[in-house]
């Protein structure tokens, strides 16, 4: 009985630190011995999902809170776990995709020669990502958000000798932190309102904050600015589209389960704060819906197969992130819960492609490739009619409920939720049709080979899942459903989603360049030379205004002031020391006399 | 009679010659008897003292005569240990004028 006790409370430590553990031993011992770490890495994410299946599977389960920071009446930081429906769903989606993306980068990392580096950011990535989903307080969840943002910043700059991957780690990296500011900000502020930043704790002390509506907004706002960064919504939406210089796997972990899930998992956990405040959530709703319809239009031009694929994903976050604002945390969850598994297929499918390929991602240097690699293709086949929700698969179901939901409270916020519906279909055909249909256009192309079974076998269990996740009998065990409701919005859905597959087959088959050209979409309305400008025109104002401040107050003023001071008086006094005895003595006594006078006379 | 106050000029003025004769002579040799006339004064003074300020029992204050015995004997110490540095230092730099002696090294 006891040791019943011992190993349920033990479980969810040994989940979240086995991987942390292996990329410990990645870095210290198995640097050069690449195979075996990742061999190690693969083990212990593997140990993870295991793990995250028999807390799934057990009801009574509860982990030892440490005590770690306790100053009592003023701050109390456990190192606790959650273990509700919503952490254990979301670890088992955290481990089982990045089990499977593991295994695919076994295949897909095969002869790299950073490999240990990529497998031990890899497990650290993993260990970060599990804090978050179980962490109980705020401070806890922030810290392992922060490391999340370290191990992005690793594996998106894994080519770091590459330029563009160095600058996009950077990026994304800098732009987190911009949000996560914010984030910290609102964790005070909600610590300040309830002098606890424990999650259970805040419940019941939920009227200090309430009852303070402008500030209870602000909170919440902040708090959202959090997931704004890690989540990519507009406008701290620049970095992801970029973070795709990583490796592909790692594209298909950050931008499809983890990451970017993780600011909607923190907005649905602190759920009873953000749907407190109506003006939040309207807030919310509407970066939302504006991410969704922005990054859907943008997607619409690019040419880049893991571009498209990441503006698709910002889209969808758009998605999540407006069933947040329209209070639906069940919503967000559900449509998180099955774009984790299409969209990590739709990834690490076009990994397989990219590597057939010669590590060529354009996809106008493509074409035809329904016959080299086909069951890349089925298979890619599945995360396409999965994220343009074409019933039976995951996607409809749950992007359905969002619309449903948007339906039913805000008819204005429906309208672009289902042009949004219309542009996913027509981007992903259009890409779709220019990949895989069609003649190979370049000799690559046309000489491409399937990838290695390590990668298959993932692509293959994902589009399983993205085949049945989405059904109420598969998705139950998992989650709270959102209400079933019986409106129009589910064939207005389909409707958009036709006549978007309809006109991407008729602008894009056949083609060998792109009919349209949209320059401000292709030029992703300008975000990056917007933010280039107003960067270079207040922080390089900032940045001299503070040179100004350093080079003439602090450096000529207080450092050489003071040093300048000291050697003056030095020089000064040097010239007393003649080196002859005789004046010594003179001045010897001189002093006596003075001391003397003054000891007498004063 | 002598008075305390005759005592103690001449024992200002030996101090005021051993002083000027620190500060004036070149031999170090010199300003070493020089330096020993000044301690030499303040000796003076201080039996003066002992002498002319009689104790309440009528005695002398003895206080001050073994001040002075502890004066001479660490006069003569420090001439022994004086003598031997003058005669380094005259052996290492062939001189024994003060001001050729103007560098802690060399």
């Amino acid at each position: 009985m006891i040791n019943a006790v011992v190993v349920n409370s033990a479980l969810p430590w040994v989940a979240l630190l086995v991987p942390l553990i292996a990329s410990a031993l990645i870095v210290l011992f198995t640097q050069r011995a690449r195979d075996l770490s990742a061999l190690l890495s693969v083990a212990a994410v593997l140990v993870s999902f295991v793990c995250s299946c028999l807390i799934f599977g057990r009801a009574n389960i509860g982990a030892a809170e440490i005590p770690w920071i306790n100053l009592p009446g003023l701050l109390r930081v456990p190192l606790g776990f959650v273990l509700d429906q919503l952490s254990r769903t979301m670890m088992l989606v955290v481990t089982g995709v990045g089990a499977l993306i593991h295994i695919y980068s076994l295949g897909y990392m095969r002869d790299e020669a950073g490999k240990s580096r990529y497998f031990a950011a890899l497990s650290l990535f993993i260990f970060s990502m599990l804090g978050i989903v179980l962490a109980n307080n705020f401070v806890m969840m922030f810290i392992f958000w922060e490391l999340v943002g370290v191990s992005s910043y690793l594996l998106i700059g894994h080519w770091f000798d590459r330029a563009a991957a160095a600058d996009a780690a950077k990026k994304a990296f800098i732009t987190n932190r911009l949000g996560d500011f914010g984030f910290m900000l609102g964790i005070l502020m909600v610590w300040g309102a309830t002098g606890t930043v424990v999650f259970g704790e805040m419940l019941p002390r939920l009227g200090q904050i309430t009852a303070n509506p402008s500030f209870l907004t602000i909170c919440v706002l902040l708090i959202f600015c959090g997931a704004v960064g890690k989540s990519a919504q507009f406008p701290l939406h620049v970095w992801l589209p970029d973070a795709m210089e990583g490796p592909t796997p790692v594209s298909a972990l950050i931008h499809a389960a983890t990451m970017v899930a993780a600011g909607v998992y923190m907005l649905v956990r602190v759920g009873f704060l953000v749907q407190a405040s109506p003006a939040a959530l309207h807030v919310i709703a509407w970066v939302g819906t504006i991410t969704a319809v922005m990054a859907g239009l943008i997607a619409t031009q690019q040419n880049d197969i893991k571009r498209i694929l990441a503006y698709s994903t910002l889209s969808q976050l758009g998605y999540m992130i407006m069933a947040v604002g329209l209070a639906s945390g069940e919503a967000a969850m559900f449509h998180l819960f099955t774009h984790a598994f299409f969209k990590a297929l739709l990834f690490l499918a076009a990994g397989s492609v990219i590597l057939a390929v010669h590590h060529e991602q354009d996809i106008w240097k493509m074409g035809g490739q329904g016959r080299n690699v086909f069951l890349t293709f089925v298979t890619f086949a599945c995360g396409t009619l999965a994220l343009i929700g074409c019933p039976p698969f995951a996607g409809y179901f749950s992007k359905d409920a969002i619309l449903a939901l948007a339906l039913q409270r805000d008819p204005l916020i429906f309208a672009f939720a289902l042009f949004t519906a219309f542009l996913t279909a027509f981007y992903m055909v259009r890409l779709f049709v220019v990949v895989f249909l069609g003649k190979p256009r370049t000799p690559e192309a046309l000489n491409s080979r399937e990838s290695p079974t390590s990668m298959l076998l993932p692509l293959v269990i994902l589009s399983l899942l993205a085949l049945i996740a989405g059904f109420t009998f598969f998705a139950r065990h998992f989650l709270p459903l959102p209400d079933e409701t019986h409106s129009i919005a589910p064939i207005l859905a389909l409707g958009a989603m036709l006549i978007g597959v309809a006109l991407g087959v008729f602008l894009y088959r056949g083609r060998n360049e792109d009919p349209l050209n949209l320059t401000a979409l292709r030029h992703r309305f300008y975000f990056d030379e917007f933010y280039g400008w107003l960067i270079e025109h207040t922080q390089e104002f900032l940045a001299r205004v503070a040179a100004f401040i350093d080079r003439w107050l602090i450096d000529a003023g207080a450092v050489r002031g003071a040093s300048g001071a000291t050697w003056s008086f030095g020089a000064m006094l040097r010239l007393l020391q003649v080196g002859n005895l005789q004046a010594y003595a003179f001045l010897f006594g001189l002093g006596i006399i003075w001391v003397i006078y003054f000891a007498l006379f004063r | 009679m002598v008075t305390l106050g005759q005592y103690l000029g001449v024992s200002g003025m030996l101090f005021a010659i051993g002083f000027a004769g620190v500060l004036l002579r070149r031999n170090i040799i010199i300003v070493f008897m020089a330096l020993e006339l000044m301690l030499n004064a303040a000796n003076l003074a201080l039996v003066a003292f002992s002498r002319y300020r009689l104790g309440p029992d009528g005695l002398p204050n003895y206080n001050a005569q073994v001040l002075v015995f502890f004066i001479i004997t660490v006069a003569a110490a420090e001439v022994a240990v004086g003598l031997a540095i003058i005669v380094a230092l005259y052996r290492a730099r062939r001189t024994t004028h003060v001001e050729d002696i103007n560098a802690l090294k060399f």
